[in-house]
Parts: C-alpha cells; sequence; structure tokens
C-alpha cells in the first residue's frame, strides 16, 4: 500500500481526498451504497450491516446496525440503498423476502423503521426515487416489483413483470415517473410508476439474466445492462425502439454496472464469478479496460462511485470481507501492458509488422530496405480533444515485406503433405514411399533419414540385399547435409521453413537465422541471404563437391561417376551409413548421454573403415545378434528433435506417426503435442483439410485426437419454414413437413445428402450421382447447372 | 392429456428413436411429460455424446461409476453396452482395480457426491487438479461432476419410478443378463409398455388413472383444503424469524425420523460391487452430524442462477444452458390439475417437494417458510422422498403406493422428476461451491 497517492479534487465547495486504502469488515460484503455528503458508507450482507465513516487515512466503524441478541433474517441483506435526498434515510432488501426501511435519526439503539413483508420471496433489490423522498421501489425474485410510500404501512402499488424473477429496479433520472427492471429471462421492461397495469416498453437485453442495470448520468437516455452472458450493453432509450449502441463483452458474468460521473462514456463492472477485478471500461473502447482495480481477493459484490460529481473515487465490497476505496491514480491500466507491437508472417513467409509510428520514426539510424519490398501503410487514428481520459497516443504504422517468390515458395511442404503416406501399409514400404516422396522434392536429407527408419525397424530378413545397398546409398548422404547446417548455409526451403515456425514463437534455432537483435533488422538480413541463396541447387551442389572432396576415400567409383552426370543429388556416393550417426550424435546430442549411445558410437566408429558392401552384412549381424531395435531409439529420438529445432516439424510429425508405439515412448508426450499443434496449424494455414484431418486420425496424442471431436455439428434450417431444425436433419418440428426430399425419387433423405450449393437442390448421394452423369441440368427443374465433382 | 400433447410425444419417441436406435424405458416414463423429456434428452445427450472435455469412453465409464453408487444395474448395463460401443477398454469393467488411476481418483468425490454432498471441500478438488501425472483438468473435472451428478439423480429416478432392464434381444455380446433388481418389484414401466406397444396408442392417459378407493378421497380434499388456507392466510399469520428458523430446523430434524429402521445390510451383487469402493459409505442425515456442526448451505449465497451456471457454463460449455432449461422446465412444469380437480395452481407443492429435499441436503432457503413442507407433505411421502433421494435402492413398491392413493400415475411421475433435479442441483450446487473456492 506504500504508493498511494494522496488525491485531492475540487467539487464546487466540497473538497475530496483520500488514498486507496481498505478495512476488514468482519463478514463478506453483499451490497454497499454512500451518503450523499459521500463520507459515509453503508455495508450490507448476510452477517453485516455497517455503517463506516471514510476519514483521510482509514474507515471508521461508526454504527453497527444490527441489533438484538438473535439477529433475525431481516437483518440479512441482499441489497441496501442509501437516500440520496435524505441522509437519515436507508433501505434493504432482505433475503427472506422483507424490505425494511432504517432511519437514522431515531434515538433508540434499534433504528428499524418499517417493515414491508409483501414480497414472497427474496427481495434482490431496492431503488428510492432520485427526488422523491418518501419513494421506494423493490424488485424481488416473485416477479413483483412494489412501490412503497414511507408514509403508508403497505405498497400503494404492485407491478407484475409477468415473467420470472426481478433482478434489479432503477429509476430513471430524466423521467419522473420511469423505471427500468431487468429480469431473469433477460427482458428488460420500463414501466410508468403511475400504471402498474402494463409495462410500457420490454425488450430482450441479454441470453439469460440481466443482472443489473444503470441510467447513464448525463446523457439521460442511455441505460447499461450486465448479464450473465458476460455482456454490458448500452442501450439508447430515447428513441422508440430500444438501440444497442455499445456492447462491452468481459469475461465473467456481470454483477453490477455504474456510469463513471463526469465521463460520458465509462462504465465500471465488477463480476458475479471467478473474476474479482472491478473493470472501468470506455465504451467505445470494448476490447481492453481503460482502468482496472485488482485488491480484491473474492468477487466484488458491490461498487459505487464516492461522490456524484467526483470520477476519482470508487468504492467496493467483496465476499473477501473487505470494504476497499480505490483512488484512479492507483489504477492499473492494462493498455500499458499492452504489446503496441505486432509480427506476423504470411504462409509464403511476407512479414507484417506494426508499430506505434513514434516507434518507427525515431529509429531513423536504421535505414528503411530500399526497393519495392516495403510496403509501409499508416494508419492513424485522431485523437478527441474533448476526451481527457484518452491516455495513449493511437496512430501506428504497418509495414509488409515480402520475400521473392522463389525462396518463398512452400510448395514442397504442400507437395510432401499430399503424397506422404503415413499409415495403412507395412512399415516397409510407408518409409520406402516417403523417401522416394521426399527425394522427388530434392530433399535429400529426408529422403535418408526415411530410408534409415526403414533399415532400423523392419525386419530384415525381407529385405533383399540390393534394396538395402541401394538405400544405403541414399542414407550415406546425411552427413554431408548435417555438416552444411552446422555451417549455417541453410536450404532456402528448411530456411523458410524455419522462420514460419519462429513466427509461432517455438523454435529456438538461434544459431541459423537470428544474431537476433530486433526483428525488423533480422529480417531484412535474412531476406538479403535468402535472395543470395536464391538458387538452392547450387548450393547444395556446392556442398555435394565439397563431401566429396573430403570424404569420397573409399566408395566404389561407378556411383561416383554417374554422380557427375545425372541427377546430382541422387547420386550421392554409397558410405556406411553408420558413420552418420555418431557424427549426427556429435553435434545433436549434448544432454543425451546415455552409455547406450556412446556404445553405439564406439561400435559404429569401429566399423567405419568397412568397405560399402559388406555393410549389408554387418546389419545383418547386428540384427541377428538380436539389437533390439530399440537400440536406436535414441538416436531417431534425436533425429526427430533435430528436425523439429529446424523447423521442418513436418517430417517430425510423420515419422512419429509412421513409426507409432516404436518411437512414442521416447518422446515426452508435451513435445509431441506440440509438434502435432504445429504441424496441423501449418497444413490448416495451407488448407490442407484433408491431410491435418489425416494427421488429427492417427496422432496418438489425447489432446490432439480430441480435436476431431471437436464442433461437429452442421445446423441446418428447414426448406420450408427457413428456421432452424431443432434435432433431426429431416422433418421440421414446426411445419411438420420433410424438410430435405430427393430431387430424383422425391422421397425423404434420410443418409447422406448431397446439394448443390448453387440452387440449393439435391438429394440422395447416389441418385444425383447418376442424374448428372446423364444431365448437367438441376434434376430439380431448376435450370440451374449444377456441378458435382 | 390433449391429442396435441399425444401427437407431440410421438413425435419425439420417434426422433429419440431414430438417433439412438432404441427406446429405453426411462425415455418411455418419461415421455409422459414430453416437454420435460425434450430438454432432459437434449442435455443428456450433450453429456454423453457432444463435444467435450471427456473422451467418450470415460463418460460412459463414469456413469457407470455414478449409478453403482445406488447399485442400479439397469443404468449399469445400458452403459456397459455404450461404453464398450464407443471403444472402451473391455477390461476396465473387470472392476475398479483395472482402471487407469486417473478414473480412480475419482471415487472420493463420487461417493460423497452420492450420498453426503455436503463434505464435498476445496481440499477435493485441489487434489484432483493437482499437477502430476494423473491430474484432472477443471473442465474436465466439471464434465465429470456433472455425469455423476446427472447418474445420482437418474438412480433416484429409476427405483422411483420401478424401472426394469428392458429385454433386449441383443444382450449376448459379452454382458450379462444382470438379475432383475429385487428391491424393485413395481412395474409400473413395463405395464406402460404392454399397453404402448404401438407409440400412437391413443387411450394414453386413461390408463394412467388410477381407480381410487373411496376413504382415500378424502386424504386428497384434505391437502386441497390445506393448500388453499396456506394460500389465504399467507398474509394474516406472520411467523416471526426465530419461528421461520426453527421451523426449518425442526424439517431437517423430523426428516431424521422420517426413515425407516434398520434395513438389513444389503448385499451388493459382485456386478455393481466392482465398480465401487467403500460400499458401506451411505447418506447420513444432514442433520444427526453431531459434533462436527457444518453450516448450513444458504441458498441466497450460492444459488444455480448466479453461481453454478457461470461457473458450469465457464468451464464446461453449453452445459449451463441445457440443465438452465431443464430445471426451469421441472420446476414450472404443471397442468394445473391434482388427481381429479383441475385449474389448480400446484406452485406450492412443487416448492415444498423441491424445497424439502434441499432440506435434507441441508440448504436453507431463506424466503421459504419451512412450515408449509409440513402441511403440504403427508409422512408416507416423505418417507417415500427421502427414500428415493437418499437410498433409492431402498425404494419398494408399497412406498410408492401409499403416498396420494388418489392421485394419477402421471403426476407421480412428475414428482419423481422434480425429485430427481432438485437432487442434482443440491449436489452440483456443494460441488460446484467447492470448485469456486478452490479458484478464489
Amino acid at each position: 500500500m506504500e504508493k498511494m497517492a494522496r488525491v485531492t479534487t475540487a467539487l464546487g465547495g466540497n473538497t475530496l481526498s483520500g488514498r486507496t486504502m481498505f478495512c476488514h469488515l468482519d463478514a463478506p460484503a453483499n451490497a454497499i451504497s454512500v451518503c450523499r455528503d459521500a463520507a459515509q458508507v453503508v455495508v450490507a450482507g448476510r452477517n453485516i450491516f455497517k455503517i463506516y465513516s471514510i476519514e483521510e487515512e482509514q474507515f471508521v466503524e461508526k454504527l453497527n446496525l444490527r441489533v438484538g441478541r438473535k439477529p433475525s433474517l431481516n437483518f440479512s441483506c441482499a441489497d441496501v440503498v442509501w437516500h440520496q435526498m435524505d441522509e437519515n434515510l436507508l433501505a434493504t432488501a432482505a433475503t427472506n423476502g422483507v424490505v425494511v426501511t432504517w432511519n437514522l435519526g431515531k434515538p433508540s439503539r434499534n433504528k428499524q423503521d418499517q417493515l414491508f413483508t409483501e414480497h414472497k420471496r427474496t427481495v434482490n433489490k431496492v431503488c428510492f426515487h432520485p427526488t422523491e423522498v418518501y419513494m421506494l421501489l423493490s424488485g424481488s425474485q416473485d416477479g413483483y416489483m412494489k412501490c412503497f410510500d414511507l408514509r403508508k404501512k403497505d405498497s400503494v402499488s404492485t407491478f407484475s413483470g409477468q415473467s420470472e424473477s426481478v433482478r434489479d429496479v432503477q429509476f430513471s433520472i430524466r423521467d419522473y415517473f420511469t423505471f427500468a427492471a431487468t429480469f431473469e429471462n433477460g427482458n428488460v421492461q420500463l414501466w410508468d410508476i403511475r400504471r402498474p397495469d402494463r409495462y410500457e416498453r420490454m425488450f430482450t437485453a441479454h441470453n439469460g439474466p440481466v443482472f443489473c442495470c444503470d441510467w447513464h448520468l448525463e446523457d439521460r437516455g442511455w441505460l447499461a445492462t450486465g448479464g450473465r452472458d458476460k455482456m454490458v450493453k448500452v442501450w439508447d432509450m430515447n428513441t422508440t425502439r430500444a438501440k444497442e449502441i455499445y456492447c462491452v463483452q468481459t469475461i465473467a458474468s456481470v454483477a453490477r454496472v455504474k456510469w463513471r460521473p463526469e465521463c460520458k462514456h465509462h462504465i465500471a463492472t465488477c463480476s458475479m464469478m471467478v473474476d474479482h477485478n472491478i473493470y472501468v471500461w470506455d465504451v467505445r473502447r470494448p476490447f481492453i479496460p481503460s482502468a482496472m482495480f485488482e485488491e480484491h481477493k473474492d468477487v466484488t459484490t458491490g461498487i459505487v462511485w464516492r461522490h456524484l460529481h467526483d470520477p476519482y473515487f470508487l468504492l467496493s465490497g467483496s465476499k473477501d470481507s473487505t470494504l476497499y476505496q480505490h483512488i484512479f491514480k492507483d489504477a492499473s491500466q492494462p493498455i500499458d501492458r499492452a504489446n503496441p507491437e505486432g509480427l506476423c508472417y504470411s504462409l509464403y513467409g511476407d512479414l507484417a509488422f506494426a508499430a506505434k509510428e513514434s516507434l518507427i520514426s525515431s529509429d531513423s539510424n536504421r535505414k528503411p530496405y530500399i526497393g519495392d519490398r516495403r510496403h509501409p501503410i499508416f494508419f492513424k487514428r485522431k485523437l478527441d480533444p474533448t476526451e481527457q481520459f484518452e491516455y495513449i497516443s493511437s496512430s501506428s504504422a504497418l509495414s509488409v515485406f515480402e520475400t521473392d517468390v522463389e525462396s518463398g515458395s512452400m510448395d514442397w511442404f504442400v507437395h510432401t503433405a499430399k503424397q506422404y503416406a503415413l499409415a495403412g501399409r507395412p512399415l516397409a514400404e510407408l518409409c520406402d514411399h516417403n523417401a522416394k516422396v521426399a527425394k522427388g522434392l530434392d530433399r535429400n536429407q529426408v529422403a535418408q533419414t526415411w530410408t534409415m527408419l526403414r533399415i532400423i525397424y523392419s525386419s530384415l530378413g525381407n529385405v533383399s540385399s540390393a534394396n538395402l545397398n541401394h538405400s544405403m546409398g541414399k542414407g550415406s548422404a546425411a552427413l554431408p547435409l548435417m555438416n552444411s547446417f552446422n555451417l549455417k548455409d541453410i536450404p532456402s526451403g528448411l530456411g523458410s521453413e524455419s522462420r514460419l515456425d519462429r513466427s509461432k514463437g517455438e523454435s529456438r534455432t538461434e544459431n541459423i537465422l537470428m544474431d537476433s537483435s530486433s526483428t525488423l533488422i533480422n529480417n531484412e538480413d535474412n531476406e538479403e541471404t535468402e535472395g543470395s541463396d536464391v538458387p538452392a541447387d547450387y548450393l547444395l551442389g556446392d556442398v555435394e563437391a565439397d563431401e566429396d572432396d573430403l570424404y569420397m576415400m573409399d566408395h566404389e567409383n561407378p556411383h561416383a561417376e554417374e554422380q557427375e552426370y545425372s541427377l546430382p543429388q541422387e547420386a550421392f556416393p554409397l558410405r556406411h551409413e553408420i558413420v552418420d550417426n555418431p557424427s549426427a550424435l556429435d553435434h545433436l546430442q549434448d544432454k543425451a548421454d546415455s552409455p547406450h549411445v556412446s556404445g553405439n558410437e564406439a561400435e559404429t566408429v569401429s566399423l567405419t573403415p568397412v568397405e560399402s558392401f559388406s555393410l549389408i552384412s554387418i546389419s545383418h549381424s547386428l540384427y541377428e545378434n538380436r539389437l533390439p531395435s530399440d537400440f536406436f531409439s535414441p538416436i531417431v529420438r534425436d533425429t526427430l528433435l533435430f528436425y523439429a529445432e529446424q523447423g521442418d516439424v513436418q517430417t517430425a510429425v510423420s515419422v512419429l506417426i509412421v513409426l507409432g508405439e516404436r518411437i512414442r515412448k521416447e518422446i515426452d508426450e508435451q513435445t509431441q503435442e506440440h509438434w502435432y499443434t504445429s504441424y496441423i496449424d501449418l497444413l490448416q494455414r495451407f488448407q490442407l483439410w484433408n491431410i491435418s484431418n489425416e494427421v488429427i486420425k492417427l496422432s496418438t496424442c489425447r489432446a490432439i485426437n480430441c480435436l476431431n471431436q471437436a464442433s461437429t455439428t452442421l445446423h441446418v434450417n428447414c426448406s420450408n419454414c427457413k428456421r432452424p431444425m431443432s434435432n433431426r436433419g429431416w422433418i421440421c418440428d414446426r411445419c411438420r413437413q420433410c424438410a430435405s426430399m430427393c430431387a430424383v425419387c422425391h422421397h425423404v433423405v434420410k443418409g447422406l445428402f448431397v446439394w448443390c450449393q448453387g440452387c440449393s437442390h439435391g438429394g440422395h448421394l447416389q441418385h444425383i450421382m447418376k442424374w448428372l452423369e446423364t444431365s448437367s441440368h438441376c434434376p430439380a427443374g431448376c435450370g440451374h447447372l449444377c456441378e458435382y465433382t | 392429456m390433449q391429442a396435441n400433447g399425444l401427437d407431440e410425444r410421438t413425435n419425439l419417441l420417434v426422433e429419440e428413436y431414430s438417433t439412438s436406435g432404441r427406446l429405453d424405458n426411462i425415455t418411455q416414463v418419461m415421455s409422459i411429460h414430453t416437454q420435460y423429456l425434450e430438454s432432459f434428452l437434449r442435455s443428456q445427450f450433450y453429456m454423453l455424446r457432444m463435444d467435450g472435455p471427456l473422451p467418450l469412453p470415460y463418460r460412459h465409464y463414469i456413469a457407470i461409476m455414478a449409478a453403482a453408487r445406488h447399485q442400479c444395474s439397469y443404468l449399469i448395463n445400458m452403459h456397459v453396452d455404450e461404453f464398450l460401443k464407443t471403444g472402451g477398454i473391455a477390461e476396465w469393467l473387470n472392476g475398479l482395480e483395472y482402471i487407469p488411476q486417473r478414473l480412480k481418483n475419482l471415487n472420493e468425490i463420487n461417493k460423497l457426491l452420492a450420498h453426503r454432498p455436503w463434505l464435498i471441500t476445496k481440499e477435493h478438488i485441489q487434489k484432483l487438479v493437482k499437477t502430476g501425472e494423473n491430474n484432472w483438468s477443471l473442465p474436465e473435472l466439471v464434465h465429470a461432476v456433472v455425469l455423476l451428478a446427472h447418474y445420482h439423480a437418474l438412480a433416484s429416478f429409476v427405483f422411483g419410478s420401478g424401472i426394469n432392464p428392458e429385454r433386449d434381444p441383443d444382450t449376448s455380446n459379452g454382458v450379462r443378463l444382470i438379475a432383475v433388481n429385487n428391491f424393485c418389484v413395481c412395474d409400473l414401466a413395463n405395464d406402460n409398455n404392454i399397453e404402448n406397444a404401438s407409440l400412437t396408442s391413443s387411450n394414453f392417459g386413461n390408463v394412467m388413472v388410477f381407480l381410487q378407493i373411496a376413504d382415500s378421497l378424502s386424504e386428497l380434499e384434505a391437502l386441497m383444503e390445506r393448500m388453499k388456507r396456506l394460500q389465504e392466510d399467507k398474509e394474516d399469520e406472520e411467523a416471526s424469524q426465530e419461528e421461520m428458523a426453527t421451523r426449518f430446523e425442526k424439517e431437517k430434524k423430523e426428516s431424521l425420523l422420517v426413515i425407516s429402521g434398520a434395513f438389513d445390510d444389503e448385499i451388493v451383487s459382485t456386478d455393481v460391487s466392482r465398480y465401487i469402493e467403500d460400499p458401506g459409505f451411505g447418506y447420513k442425515d444432514f442433520a444427526r452430524r453431531g459434533e462436527d456442526h457444518l453450516p448450513t448451505f444458504r441458498a441466497q449465497d450460492y444459488t444455480w442462477e448466479n453461481h453454478g451456471f457461470s461457473l458450469v457454463n465457464r468451464l464446461y460449455s453449453d452445459i449451463g444452458h441445457l440443465l438452465d432449461e431443464k430445471f426451469r422446465m421441472v420446476y414450472n412444469l404443471t397442468y394445473n390439475t391434482m388427481a381429479t380437480h383441475e385449474d389448480v395452481d400446484t406452485t406450492m407443492l412443487r416448492r415444498a417437494l423441491f424445497n424439502y429435499v434441499h432440506c435434507m441436503y441441508g440448504i436453507r432457503y431463506d424466503d421459504y417458510d419451512y412450515g408449509e413442507v409440513n402441511q403440504l407433505l403427508e409422512r408416507s411421502l416423505k418417507v417415500y422422498i427421502k427414500t428415493v433421494t437418499c437410498y433409492p435402492e431402498r425404494t419398494t413398491k408399497r412406498m410408492y403406493d401409499s403416498y396420494w392413493r388418489q392421485f394419477k400415475h402421471s403426476e407421480k411421475v412428475h414428482v419423481n422428476l422434480l425429485l430427481m433435479e432438485a437432487r442434482m442441483q443440491a449436489e452440483l450446487l456443494y460441488a460446484l461451491r467447492a470448485i469456486t473456492r478452490h479458484l478464489t
């Protein structure tokens, strides 16, 4: 509480001053109300009914209104209100349905004045007339509102809402005779106090109960309502039909709304459940509260502005048994914490960056990227000079950076996704197929990985030696490529991929792309490197050559020759596939130091000098020695981690799916889930719905699997009455007609229904298919040329 | 029942049949109250088959666990089938030792919720959601709690209405036929089945009318008389606050005496017992707690409409609306008839039934005069209510017959619906309050 500032405001003659402070109540509060002079506050709850005076430094208990040996339920207050005309007059609504008035001027200890026991159920709200001393209004759970004249013993008039419980009643400030009532079923009614027979106007404001309402203090046609549907709505009541002019979506059901004095567009709210904070909203900016008070530790049940003309002091009571005075100066302003910059990648590697204009222009030492890649667009919002509470300048700049077409191309991703086979065949075939796919797209490293996987996991007995040899030839290429990664020369495909991932904030490959100073600069660098990298094949070729020079000691010539004139990428030199593993381990595996791995390393290293053909037998012998296939699991795991790290979740996820149980245990659930979500996200951004669905289906993660079960509903409207069909697709409850007739056979369609999106005629899938084989027109005879694909 | 209502009912049944491929006896009995049935089916469908945090087999297994607390073999069998159909692991059906620890952890809350919901504290919730290998996320937990409460309450309905297992032709697929529950000998549901072999049978309503014995008519008259008097006297007779408070206590205490003496400890068949832990744990009267004095649950401090709904809907979206509609429906359902009398306002009676159930669970409404319960609910009815809500497995046909002898069957089913929903709401309120406390 140190930070609290002392605030003083002048209000005509009166001066309000104070600081953020609180006091402990003995019991949870249900409601609070403030005296006209802003010097005292009354707190009411089930077990508390006290008056506190608001001093400079603290709250001081003035009076305990709960007297008597055995306090009766009449003291158990659901609501309390202090008369704004007479400072001796209070009214409470009791949970047992009694309305009680209190006269502080009474000499005796018991200040109870009148007792109205007319309501049959809990009274939710009481409200004094703003200008009339003797008029009190109550709204109850039993659905009735009653108007009392305090000079009489009984109610003057009873208003029946003809619907469920009344949650709030409020006298209009402008019209002497008007009051608003809100109901549990979502309705708001306007009544004329002189006409108890019928409401003047009614409209549905919310879905579910409307917990509260408040008339605007100055702009008098406005009524704010808050409901269980988490909305605050502002209605303009000046027109014949209530018009919703503002709507604020909060995060929890709204228990109270109070317009902020002197601020036309500000409104304070607190919630009924879960959320304990008090928010002050500018209704024109519904997405972020303009101020927030976070002191309470349980739900806030009552809020009230301390003075009718002072916007800086807010009092609140809460279930956590505290009473607070909040000062606006001490409020936290979420806008300050909001991130004023935004950064987003498009699918093809374009980058959009938005920031405050001031931020960008002040950075003049950075030279803007020249050329037509940059399209800065500026958005500016005019400040409203009349609005004194606007704290942030809201002009911002948006820059878009485009990568050039070739290097940013993600075609390989799409093709790979489409062509990979993930299930439904034996593992060996899947691996072979995928290796072929990868190779076809010039992704040798990936292709080799697949081949390796096949060797590791599929039983070797049924693999012909020639086959094996071949795959090993491919497998050997992994090493050079890995080295190339280490040297930070990235093939463009992978580069852009990892950037895509970075936009989701998951990639940690700082060694590749990022010297990470400012993202903007980075990106420019990035582009430049990419620009120079454009001929990706060329780069690969380079590396190859190097590798050949370095490693081509002991491999056979025919292959090497082949390499020179045919497809270079295919003709990677034959080499011991096993050599790759240790080298991959060397730079990938810093943490995994299991004896298994090192053992493997030792073993394989010892094998390196062996000629490639003899390798087959070695692999065989490895197997025959009953080396379990999970012997390789750490390596495979590292391979997957490596790919994911590089930004190639596609490979990681595909391998994960293909290997299934064989590898699943090796990688922790969360990482898997992470990969899956990333890959699915990418697939969906490329609109590869079928593939993403397949991936979801094949995944073994619980969290991923159930993605498929979400939002599987299709809503259908009846073709006759255009109303939604409740639960059957083929018969309408309302007009009792079968809605979906087959245009061909004129029977009801109960199974698969296909319809044309152009003319909306359709029918049995089989019938329509047959029909459209012979005719291109709609079978219903509407003349539409239906398309069926 | 008007022709219109009957028509509606047929439609509804046809629809239900077309979605689920069967018409279980519960649906048939409930179809007496079409409007209610609709919202019941909708909410049940939602929690069992629609989007939700829990996987489908889990949901059915939880239903089994809940029904097992009341040894309701009817519901257990039904969900054993469903469990297998949705791809549940058959091994789990061997009993609680075979299920994952995560599900097993639900046992404690299942037990408390079924018998003494007031004992549920935020510690129980914390234990379940505490991060760890077998933790529950809050949405999952809420889904589970809703399912548990639903099936506990449904068990009450099943026993209360004497619903027997269907003679299902295809029970042979690995699932045993379970012996007909021996506590439940009334055959109401099956009577109906016979009468309603064809759904469109138009004389349905008539079947429900009981022949009445002359002397029981006077009971009805007396009840009507009392209702009338209560309504009129409302204004004049103002009980003091102390009086009101003691009335609640009295009602609470009296509910102790209501229940019959010792029941032999039932022997729970192994079919059922493998789904439960601590089978001896049962309802213990809220009022008879001795030293550990638990405070009365003040209904106004945690209401379904304000608090329960918001929480449940937040964590398991849309279920709140469905339950809300269901509660509202059952509470407001009336045909303005009582036995042979028409144009009767039964609000008072419905409220008494609802609040009496809550009273047995220690939930008190400040704005309710519990003296009314005494006036309106005769002793045999109280015995019935208490048995059905607290020990449904002990319900007998004699109990069912012995109260309100001159009322129609449909009205008694209505009573059962009220009891069921009141019970479900009470359980939910306690569980949700604990979750709320955990959150704050």
